[in-house]
């Protein structure tokens, strides 16, 4: 009697193993069923993926740093920061670092693409309905606090090591703060300017369009923010799966403490993070130019 | 009254979350203060009925609380009713279906709100041409149809200002203008003007009845400030704790206030600028003295006859033809506050 408060009543080890075998059972024999069309049906992304990575590394350095630049003037009407990041690039040129970082790039901005193609959707989703809140919110609770490695796992065993499983891999971290920043800024949209459209008889399509989304976009646009931030941070992890990039050094560097390798590589990927910090952030803040009272033209 | 646009047929609201259960006891006569207490439900308006004529400026007065902005919404069904109908032009707005609905809200009844409801990251010019937008028409004629308000409402120059930029009689000049582009028939105004600071309201006030000179549009006016319901309205219904306790155009409910409540309410308005000589003379075909139209102010007329040093006036309409006569003893009796027989409790 007093064994069974000793130890806890654990299943039988028997029991146990074949329990395991069979879920492991069940999803191999599910991948290979399915693997192959599962993957055929992320090809799209996967051209995509390579053809802008080919672009990227194809188009002569100088072209790319004149984009860079006008890109960051575009979006941030700053001159400080275009010539910020020019040096930056031309820094990470001179270190020997340009292939891997074109790499980087091409896979943030698909990875961040398919967040937002797919997170705004499904805050939208979540913003008109709290029962579909209440059942997306655990599941973006599970995909930021799941350890990393138990999720690549099965995306392994269905389309094995490559740029997919990584990509995938990137959003499943990255995109939950699209999907609740949505939802965020479209529930704190000013219920009286709802009430004011819908007293004109706007339908639901033009009071999402033209009154709840161009009014949560603060809140949106801080989550495209922090879906890159967060795909940027899992640059080292998606190389571990084979996704080329500013990654793979630094993996090396761990298994071999290169120390010099490691940092180099790790603050390129800093100051990718904070050009593309910088430049939304103040992209943000001038499309919301209508909040401050100063005059405009 | 003739005409008659709008028509709000036994409406009642309760909130809660059995608002037919909670109706039997209305009907049954439960007070809202027990109905507050034993049923926890709250009794928002109970049994109104307005008639509204057209091309008039209804104002619907009361202290906060009585139900004034929940009775205005339901005209235009922003809120459902818990019974009662509202028929607008011979139709029952409780009763269309989502389309009609935004159909009528589209080109029939336009509203001008209290915090202005203006969309932050439109220009003036688009938040105007908003209704317009709403109703399919292209930026650009819609833009250009706005235009023409923006002159209306003296808001020239400040086209493409943002909200923000404006202060609050400007941005709710805005959204008056956006109200009328759409050329709806019916004008619902909730506290439209109570946001903003005297000197402002009552220049919103003319800049409205001016419009309404013109325009003619059936204006239900929300509003707790008796004076500028005596000032703006044709009429005027006073909303109690949901219900109507009087209805009477201005020279009524001063002259004729129906209790103690009301009476309390009007007792610090100027009488002598509010009631006209037309309501307190005495029918008389023929009368010497000053002739005075009948719509001239009590106060004026005192001023008109002492200064001619006559103890009578001529009440003439507009005509010139004479249709009373009224003492200089009258029309100081008048001014003078009426004490109210205080039999029933004061309303607290």
């Amino acid at each position: 009697m007093l064994e069974f408060f000793k130890e806890f009543p654990e299943m039988s080890r028997v029991d146990l193993r074949d329990f395991k075998n069979s879920i492991d059972f069940a999803f191999r024999s599910f991948s290979r069923n399915y693997g192959e069309g599962i993957e055929s049906f992320f090809d799209p992304v996967l051209w995509f993926l390579i053809w802008l990575e080919k672009l990227l590394l194809a188009t002569p350095w100088p072209i790319i740093m004149l984009v860079v630049a006008g890109l960051c003037y575009l979006g941030a009407r700053s001159w400080k920061l275009s010539f910020g990041s020019i040096l930056t690039f031309a820094l990470i040129g001179y270190l020997g670092m340009w292939e891997d970082t074109m790499s980087t790039i091409a896979l943030i901005s698909v990875a961040t693409l398919l967040c937002i193609s797919i997170g705004m959707p499904l805050g939208i989703w979540m913003a008109r309905s709290d029962r579909v809140q209440a059942l997306i919110t655990p599941v973006l609770d599970v995909m930021q606090t799941i350890p990393i490695f138990v999720y690549l796992l099965p995306v392994l065993m269905l389309l094995g090591i490559g740029k997919v499983p990584g990509l995938i891999a990137v959003c499943v971290y990255a995109m939950p703060p699209m999907v609740r920043l949505t939802n965020l800024g479209i529930r704190l949209v000013d219920k009286d300017i709802l009430e004011a459209a819908d007293a004109f008889g706007a339908d639901k399509k033009q009071r999402l369009f033209g009154v709840q989304i161009p009014l949560a976009l603060p809140n949106i646009f801080a989550g495209v923010n922090q879906t890159i931030m967060m795909a940027l941070a899992m640059v080292v992890i998606a190389s571990m799966i084979g996704v080329r990039g500013l990654g793979i050094p630094v993996l090396q560097a761990i298994q071999n403490q290169y120390l010099a390798l490691g940092l180099m590589n790790g603050l390129a990927i800093v100051a990718l993070a904070i050009i593309f910090d910088r430049v939304l952030q103040r992209y943000g803040k001038r499309l919301q130019k209508h909040r401050i009272g100063s005059k405009n033209d | 009254m003739t005409n008659i646009k709008v028509s709000i047929k036994g409406l009642y609201k309760i909130f809660g979350n059995r608002p037919n259960y909670a109706m039997q006891h209305v009907l049954n006569g439960i007070t809202k203060q027990q109905l507050l207490d034993e049923h926890d439900h709250v009794l928002g308006l109970k049994n109104i009925n307005i008639d509204i004529p057209a091309k008039r400026l209804h104002v619907i007065m009361g202290l906060s609380g009585s139900g004034k902005s929940t009775l205005v919404r339901h005209i235009n069904r922003l809120i459902e009713p818990t019974s009662g109908k509202v028929i607008i032009d011979g139709e029952n707005v409780m009763e269309m279906s989502q389309d009609e609905l935004r159909e009528f809200r589209r080109y029939k009844a336009s509203m001008v709100f209290q915090k202005f409801g203006l969309l932050p990251h439109r220009t003036v010019v688009q938040n105007i041409a908003y209704g317009l937008i709403i109703q399919g028409i292209s930026e650009g004629e819609a833009s250009e149809r706005s235009l023409r308000w923006i002159d209306q409402v003296g808001l020239t120059g400040f086209e493409k200002h943002y909200p923000a930029q404006l202060s609050g009689g400007m941005q709710q000049r805005v959204g008056l203008a956006r109200a009328l582009a759409t050329d709806a028939e019916i004008l619902l105004m909730d506290e439209a003007f109570s946001a903003l600071d005297p000197l402002i309201r009552t220049n919103m006030q003319d800049i409205l009845l001016d419009l309404q000179e013109e325009l003619h549009k059936t204006i239900i006016f929300i509003t707790h400030d008796l004076d500028e319901a005596l000032r703006i309205g044709d009429e005027i219904s006073i909303l109690r704790d949901g219900e109507v306790i009087q209805k009477g155009d201005p020279q009524d409910i001063i002259l004729k206030p129906a209790d103690s409540y009301i009476t309390d309410f009007i007792k610090d308005i100027n009488r002598s600028r509010v009631i006209k000589i037309g309501s307190i003379m005495e029918k008389a075909t023929r009368a010497s003295g000053p002739k005075l139209v009948s719509n001239t102010s009590v106060e004026e007329a005192l001023q008109i006859m002492t200064s001619a040093d006559k103890s009578v006036a001529a009440v003439v309409d507009t005509k010139g033809k004479t249709i009373g006569k009224i003492s200089l003893e009258v029309a100081i009796t008048t001014i003078a506050r009426p004490v109210h027989d205080n039999k029933e409790p004061r309303y607290k």
